[in-house]
């Protein structure tokens, strides 16, 4: 069997193998098995020293401290983590809470619990370009605002959150800020001492380590508490018990380091790839880039192809994997909140696929998928009545449907 | 996503796609649906002085089971009279094409399409 050419980066990454074989080293009876929380004998020395070096790549690309790290079991753990531990911990001081209708699920449906709690939060809209700016964070500030929280990459548009800026905001109110941070390592620049965010959560899979990993950085000065979600052993400074899994934390500062080491260089390659796949696409008619082309993450291409239908896109397009809006909706095939959330009709938001190319996207896999694309999207043009319509310079907003 | 293998045939080679002239006296045409639903079918037919349906074009704005559920009927349209047209069920159509629950609604798109298209038809005589 053939497989699909993967494109959907963002939705996860494969492991990188020098990822993989030092994972590997952690399993077996000759590898690095031991319970890093034994203190009494070699195996668990053994196991924390490697737990520790994994802790300080992970805070070398960020740049932040070691101790500011937590371990857990991934991105949507560490949004749960900050969002109700600090909601719990501050709740006397108030329970306005501040985000965005284009964060993640892990994000919105813990808000939403928080709400059924009695909290209050408010969901600003992005601007067209699926930008939350300095200024509307200020506008929706409260007395008794604790937390704003906020994405600094978006997973399905891909456009960048001015973290510095906003941070200088909720600093001077004393309000916390956290970030889910999961689509930005070895991406974008993240510089924890420099800006003002007090939580920052993420996750090794969208990075090339494994899935099932994942951190938050916890501030320590000015000091930041949280309520734990999981209890137990006390591990992690108290803030999340369970047995640290090695393999799993060595993976993880392994995939931090080389994106460390390689993000620049990456950066650019894939930069080039994009372009070359929407000079491929961009010059059929109505045809268009979701989201700030600027303020936008190297590998993330989300398109709209006008008078075309999503499913029977998705259905050409086969042999590429790629997702039309976000992997948590597709499965139910509504068109994409936050495409909705930009203000675009839900046509348009059925008819995007969004591309995401990686580490290892080759030139000759971009111009296969824009052989494919213009192939499936002239295809389905020929079948459209909407592009004859069009075409014929009617006005698609003025017809009187006879819808059933 | 599981395509039934003919969901898939007609999509692959879809039957009759295409357009005819909407002033054209023999000519009825019929179009059903809305984009905000995701699914718009335009179904055209060319009748005989004798009421027989001599060709039939389509082109559907929709899924793949839209796509073939409009492509399946111009092909069976072809040479009945219009009489025999308006009776095509969505059901024989959903059948044929295998269609799962949630894609029902397909079929029953194409039979308003045949339906809104004849109507058009006998309106202009």
């Amino acid at each position: 069997m053939k497989l699909p050419l993967y494109l959907d980066y963002s939705s996860t990454t494969p492991v990188d193998p020098r990822v993989a074989k030092l994972m590997c080293d952690c399993l077996t009876q000759e590898g690095n098995f031991g319970n890093p929380a034994s203190r009494s004998h070699f195996y668990g020395w053994q196991a924390e020293e490697a737990v520790e070096t994994a802790r300080r790549q992970v805070a070398d690309l960020v740049n932040a401290d070691p101790r500011e790290i937590v371990w857990t079991s991934g991105a949507t753990e560490s949004n749960n983590l900050a969002i109700k531990g600090i909601a719990h911990f501050y709740q006397k001081k108030g329970k306005h809470i501040i985000t965005s209708k284009i964060e993640h699920k892990a994000v919105l449906d813990t808000t939403r619990q928080l709400e059924r709690e009695g909290f209050e939060v408010t969901y600003l809209d992005p601007d067209t370009d699926g930008l939350i700016s300095p200024a509307m964070v200020q506008d929706a500030m409260r007395e008794d605002t604790i937390l704003v929280s906020l994405m600094h990459v978006n997973n399905e548009i891909g456009v960048v959150t001015d973290l510095a800026a906003i941070g200088e905001i909720t600093r001077a109110a004393k309000v916390f800020f956290h970030v889910d941070a999961a689509q930005s390592p070895g991406k974008v620049a993240i510089d924890l001492e420099a800006m003002k965010v007090d939580l920052m959560s993420f996750s090794a899979h969208k990075v090339y380590g494994p899935k099932g990993i994942g951190a938050l950085y916890v501030r320590r000065k000015p000091r930041v508490r949280l309520e734990a979600q999981m209890h137990g052993g006390g591990h992690e400074r108290g803030m999340r018990s369970g047995t640290l899994p090695t393999h799993q934390i060595v993976g993880m500062g392994a995939a931090f380091a080389i994106a460390n080491e390689e993000m620049a260089e990456e950066n650019q390659r894939i930069l080039a790839l994009r372009q070359r796949l929407w000079d491929g696409v961009s010059d059929m008619e109505e045809v268009y880039l979701n989201g700030s082309i600027d303020q936008r993450v190297a590998g993330n291409a989300n398109i709209s192809f006008n008078y075309v239908e999503g499913e029977s896109l998705l259905m050409s397009l086969r042999e590429l994997a790629v997702s039309s809006g976000s992997a948590c909706t597709s499965a139910s095939l509504e068109p994409s909140y936050v495409l909705r959330a930009l203000g675009m009709n839900d046509e348009l938001a059925h008819s995007s696929i969004r591309f995401s190319i990686g580490r290892f996207t080759t030139p000759e896999d971009v111009d296969q998928a824009i052989a494919q694309v213009r192939k499936a999207v002239t295809k389905l043009r020929e079948l459209s009545p909407l592009w004859d319509m069009y075409k014929d310079g009617v006005d698609l907003n003025s017809v009187q449907w006879a819808a059933h | 996503m599981a395509y039934s293998e003919q969901v898939i045939d007609h999509y692959e080679n879809p039957r009759n796609v295409g357009k005819m002239d909407e002033a054209d006296a023999q000519v009825g045409t019929g179009m059903v649906g809305a984009p905000a639903c995701g699914d718009v079918m335009r179904l055209q037919i060319k009748v005989s002085e004798e009421g027989v349906i001599e060709d039939a074009k389509f082109k559907t704005y929709g899924c793949g089971s839209a796509i073939a559920s409009s492509s399946l009927v111009t092909e069976w349209m072809k040479g009945m009279t219009i009489d025999e047209a308006g009776e095509i069920r969505n059901s024989s159509i959903s059948e044929e094409l295998a269609l799962p629950p949630v894609k029902i609604h397909c079929s029953v798109l194409a039979e308003d399409a045949i339906k809104a298209a004849i109507d058009d038809y006998k309106s202009k005589q």
